[in-house]
């Protein structure tokens, strides 16, 4: 056990447990993303709203749940406690710096694209799950999300949150594998072409919700 | 002092075994109480300081680098010979051995090369045991190609890169005594001085190069690793920093100097295009086994070489020495081409270069097949020069590279000092006045991993030593006169750099004692070295302090010794009177403009014993005998 | 060509340091950056004022000396060369250049351009070899090596430990160098016997002797001198985690 608790302060295994996390997270996308596309059924949301009423009764869903928030606290942790690790290397920073011209953007703001992208979260979460979960009322959590994507405003916060998304999961996905060590020749093609499913369908897929219902196609 | 060789008797391929035997052990219990000094962390350097460790021996080691793994021997790029036979054409250790003592120009002892050929074998397995990447075949096993004019395969290489993986192969070997505190490493450290207690090598005294300070070590023996001294021509393909420091000054303490006038020069470098110029850089010499060289056949012909046609070119090589043509030693193409450019038929900017052309070669063979075979070299020539040698002829000119010549030894490896013994290119054992391709990785490691370790022992089983540390009086006057000296360097505030001083130095060794030789032109140079040297000491400006990291101060502390060094350079050219590998005396040279080699008179070891500060230094001559490879002419027609 | 340069200047590494603008003129194309950086120091010689300070030697890309941060780009912008095999003509006349030292906690400035980096040494010493004395190895063909493999090993084993991988990361890294090192021994058989017991010490002590974590952003690979590959950052990722979660007792 206490080679386990080496392992995980080494920076290589909090590197396995920050790739483990995201790709945990990634998997959580895709389940929510499949019972989301019951938005664009044309049944007045009945369906979604069974669902979301699936999701949010079921025990071991619920279990999962619990796993879910587990696996983002950390993930969000080793986050901060990276960024903060490596501003110390550098404690006198350069007058120049390369940019772009030696690394990708996304890879270089992955710490910013991340908090970003849990503010969303907060928010998203007040809109949606706190009501579908924390309300005595009972609540159509498809009108839910009509009400909520009727705003201007809010419809195109969650357009860019969704970019940002895309753009911390461009760098992320390839990222944890190469920290898995398995981002070699052979399965690059594979991790790219599964990768662009979730950098790039996953959050266009998703942001044709809030663009379905603010242009009143439900 | 008589030289004493202690070259073993018998024959020569039993001589070592036999020397083995005979030598003292050192009981292994008490080695860890025998302290050992090693100065350089190169080839030799490092390899020795790990194998001595491995024995057990208490061993402390210096380099002027931040690492072991910045010393130049990383810069070989060709190979190491080893004659394992592996690729069955005939290889043996007496091939080797023959070969070397020839390549030489019979001016190197037959018993130092018969071991060197011996141990080199031991040296690959050595290697490849510590996971140094040599070249293999598709089957797994070792590749050998053919090197420098060997008419066997039997040079092991790991692509153009060979001095870098061997040594980083005897630094990781370092480290891991390093690792295990079993050596003590000091890394930024300059020896400035030699410390000798009762007649016998006790110590040193180092410059911290970061905090200025002088410190004392002291052991029961000292080992110089601390390479070649070419940067007496302030340019050469050696690296900035080396230098001559250690062995001058050991000189000066009573260690002899031998061969100092065998210097070889490269033919195949990239020219001199500018004062900037800070230093030459070479290109593989197997660019001749493919390129032609040539000059136009008219002065100053200012075309560009695609213009000038072929019957108005001269492939000189090609007709001087027909059936060698382009790949004549070393030593020949590079007198060649200073002749041809002298003559004033050099081409490019400064008029000193000769073309190297590959246009035929692509014509026969594709430039793919060129790309392949000589793409590394091809980049870097275009990186520097700015030009592409697949459609414009490379230029290019000689470069001093690598000096025969050293610290005497005898055949254990110690200096006349007793306590003090010397390895690698800093010693003058094994190459005589020439060195062949891919031997001088084979030695400094032959030294470093497989004679010193046995020779030393015999030293420290066989001496008593007085209880002598730090604080003896020996050290204290050390220290002080190397205080004394960087004191009097910030002391001159004259108007010259230290630069200019050894640029000056570096042209008159260039024009005098470089490629071709003569009487008037090495006196001139003594001549004109002194007044430079008195030059010095009146006019140079240090700037700088005796504290902290200064590399005025550091360069300057070099160039002292290089200003001596370069004129008892002259003095021994001066006094070999014949032509021999890379020493070629214009007054010495055969009807068709070979090296005459005068074997009745100068078949021996010139080691100059230190005459005092402005004097003259005293000839030993060691008679070199050869009883298994008869001289004769070296013929290249 | 005339250039002018703003130089980090700092006399050790108890002072603290800040940038001088010097000017150079006639400076040839073919020249290196470390020749340019020459004739400054001839200038300031020649004033009597203490030369800028830079660690170089070969002065043929393969020591690893040199390694200066021009413009933002360890070892300048162009690909694949250290400071010393970078020439002049890849900079117009007229240029402002920022030269500054390799910055990382674990390099810290000796003088000027030179910095510290004997954390690279501990590192190795702490296991990047493989244990055998001298005398009793085996022939060198007693094993055959598949030419791939050692092809690969080469690769890796180019290092020449400049440095330039933890200048350009964004976290000061070390990965980059631990990995070429791990992998090289780690593709041979002769480094089989140690390779669990290299892989993690020498990531303790990286670690340990303060290097940042690598985030993948693979900026050492576009910097390296060498070219070496971030699939050996995988690698030696893979060395790690096959001990901690699977062969490890």
């Amino acid at each position: 056990m206490t080679n386990f608790t080496q392992f995980f302060r080494s920076t290589i295994g909090r590197k396995l447990l920050m790739g483990f996390t995201g790709l945990f997270l990634c998997s959580f996308l895709v389940v929510h993303f499949a019972g989301n596309l019951l938005l664009f059924r044309s049944d007045n949301g009945v369906a979604f709203n069974q669902y979301a009423e699936f999701m949010a009764s079921n025990p071991a869903i619920r279990t999962m749940e619990i796993g879910l928030f587990l696996g983002l606290m950390v993930h969000i942790a080793l986050g901060i406690r990276l960024w903060l690790a490596n501003r110390r290397v550098r404690p006198e920073q350069y007058k120049v710096n390369a940019g772009s011209d030696t690394s990708s953007l996304a890879s270089r703001v992955s710490f910013l694209s991340g908090s970003i992208l849990f503010i969303f979260l907060v928010i998203h979460l007040r809109t949606f799950f706190v009501p579908s979960r924390f309300s005595s009322s009972e609540v159509s959590m498809y009108h839910l999300v009509q009400d909520a994507f009727a705003s201007p405003l809010y419809s195109l916060f969650y357009l860019v949150a969704l970019a940002l998304l895309g753009y911390h999961l461009r760098h992320g996905f390839q990222s944890a594998f190469q920290t898995f060590g398995l981002r070699g020749k052979r399965y690059l093609p594979l991790i790219e072409m599964v990768g662009f499913i979730f950098w790039f369908l996953i959050p266009l897929g998703f942001a044709a919700m809030p663009l379905f219902f603010y242009f009143g196609l439900s | 002092m008589a030289l004493e060789s202690r070259i073993p008797s018998g024959p020569i391929e039993k001589q070592w075994d036999a020397h083995r035997f005979n030598l003292k052990l050192v009981n292994p219990a008490n080695k860890r109480k025998y302290h050992v000094i090693v100065v350089g962390t190169g080839l030799a350097g490092a390899s020795a300081a790990a194998s001595l460790a491995d024995l057990g021996y208490h061993v402390t080691a210096f380099s002027y680098h931040e690492s072991p793994r910045r010393a130049h021997s990383i810069a070989a790029q060709g190979g190491i010979n080893a004659p394992k036979n592996y690729s069955n054409d005939g290889d043996s250790a007496w091939r080797l051995f023959y070969d070397t003592v020839k390549g030489g120009d019979y001016r190197a002892r037959e018993a130092n090369v018969y071991r060197l050929a011996q141990v080199s074998g031991n040296i690959i397995d050595q290697c490849v045991a510590q996971g140094v990447p040599f070249a293999r075949e598709y089957g797994g096993l070792l590749d050998n190609r053919s090197f420098g004019g060997a008419q066997v395969s039997r040079t092991f290489y790991a692509r153009g890169q060979t001095g870098q993986q061997l040594l980083l192969g005897a630094y990781s070997q370092l480290s891991r005594h390093i690792g295990a505190g079993t050596v003590k490493f000091h890394d930024r450290r300059e020896m400035v001085e030699l410390v000798l207690v009762s007649g016998r090598a006790r110590g040193i005294v180092v410059r911290n190069l970061v905090t200025g300070a002088l410190e004392k070590y002291s052991a029961n023996a000292v080992i110089l690793a601390t390479g070649g001294y070419g940067n007496a021509f302030y340019l050469s393909t050696m690296a900035k920093a080396s230098n001559a420091t250690a062995i001058w000054r050991a000189h000066k303490k009573g260690a002899y100097f031998a061969n100092a006038c065998y210097t070889q020069i490269h033919p195949t470098c990239i020219p001199v295009s500018g004062d900037y110029q800070s230093k030459l850089t070479l290109m593989s010499e197997s660019l001749r086994n493919d390129g032609r060289i040539w000059i136009p056949k008219k002065k100053d012909d200012s075309r560009s070489p695609e213009d000038i046609p072929e019957e108005e070119r001269d492939y000189y090589l090609e007709r001087l020495y027909p059936s060698f043509g382009n790949l004549v030693p070393r030593d020949v193409a590079s007198r060649r081409a200073k002749e041809m450019c002298d003559k004033g038929l050099g081409v490019g900017p400064t008029k000193t270069a000769v073309y190297l052309d590959f246009k035929d070669a692509i014509d026969r063979n594709g430039k793919g097949w060129i790309e392949e075979k000589y793409g590394n070299l091809f980049d870097m020539y275009h990186e520097i020069t700015g030009e592409d040698p697949y459609s414009t002829p490379m230029r290019i000119y000689p470069a001093v590279h690598y000096t025969m010549g050293g610290l005497w030894v005898d055949y254990n490896l110690m200096s006349t000092i007793p306590g003090m013994f010397v390895l690698g290119e800093a010693n003058f054992s094994d190459h005589g006045a020439n060195r062949l391709g891919a031997s001088a990785l084979m030695q400094g490691l032959a030294d470093g991993y497989f004679i010193i370790p046995y020779t030393i022992g015999d030293y420290l089983a066989t001496t008593t030593f007085d209880p002598v540390d730090e604080s003896h009086v020996e050290f204290a006057g050390a220290l002080e006169a190397a205080q004394g000296l960087t004191e009097r360097l910030l002391a001159i505030q004259g108007s010259r750099t230290v630069d200019d001083f050894h640029r000056a130095l570096g042209k008159t060794m260039w024009e005098n004692v470089g490629m071709g030789r003569n009487k008037e032109g090495l006196k001139s140079a003594i001549d004109s070295i002194r007044k430079l040297r008195d030059e010095f000491w009146q006019d140079v400006r240090v700037v700088g302090s005796v504290n902290g990291l200064h590399n005025e101060v550091e360069r300057a502390g070099r160039v002292v010794d290089f200003l001596e060094l370069g004129e008892f350079m002259a003095r021994d050219a001066l006094h070999r009177e014949e032509s021999c590998g890379g020493h070629f005396r214009e007054e010495h040279q055969t009807a068709d403009g070979e090296a005459l080699r005068n074997d009745k008179d100068f078949s021996y070891v010139a080691a100059w014993e230190f005459g005092g500060d402005g004097r003259e230094p005293k000839l030993h001559k060691e008679p070199l005998t050869f009883e298994y490879v008869k001289p004769a002419q070296r013929s290249y027609k | 060509m005339n250039l002018t340069l703003e130089v980090w200047r700092q006399e050790n590494s108890t002072t603290p340091g800040g940038f001088v603008t010097y000017t150079v003129r006639d400076i040839s194309p073919d020249a290196s950056f470390l020749e340019m950086l020459d004739v400054l120091n001839d200038d300031l010689v020649r004033k009597g004022e203490e030369p800028v300070a830079f660690d170089h030697d070969c002065r043929e890309g393969i020591c690893g000396s040199c390694g200066i941060m021009i413009d933002g780009r360890a070892h300048g912008p162009q690909k694949g060369v250290a400071t010393c095999e970078l020439r002049m003509r890849c900079f117009n006349d007229g240029d402002r250049i920022v030269v500054e030292p390799f910055r990382a906690k674990p390099f810290p400035v000796i003088r000027d351009l030179i910095v510290d980096r004997t954390s690279f040494d501990r590192i190795i010493q702490s296991g990047g070899f493989v244990s055998v004395k001298t005398g009793g190895a085996p022939d060198a063909n007693a094993i055959p090596i598949a030419k791939n493999a050692v092809d690969e090993a080469f690769d890796a084993a180019t290092c020449i430990g400049c440095g330039a991988c933890v200048a350009a990361c964004k976290n000061g890294s070390a990965s980059l160098f631990v990995a070429a090192k791990v992998s090289h021994l780690a593709l041979l058989p002769q480094g089989q016997a140690e390779r669990d017991t290299r892989v993690v010490s020498m990531v303790a002590k990286m670690d340990l002797e303060g290097f940042g974590s690598c985030s993948n952003t693979y900026a050492c690979e576009a910097e390296c001198p060498k070219e070496i590959s971030v699939s050996n950052i995988a690698r030696m990722n893979r060395e790690y985690l096959r001990f901690n979660l699977i062969t490890q007792k």
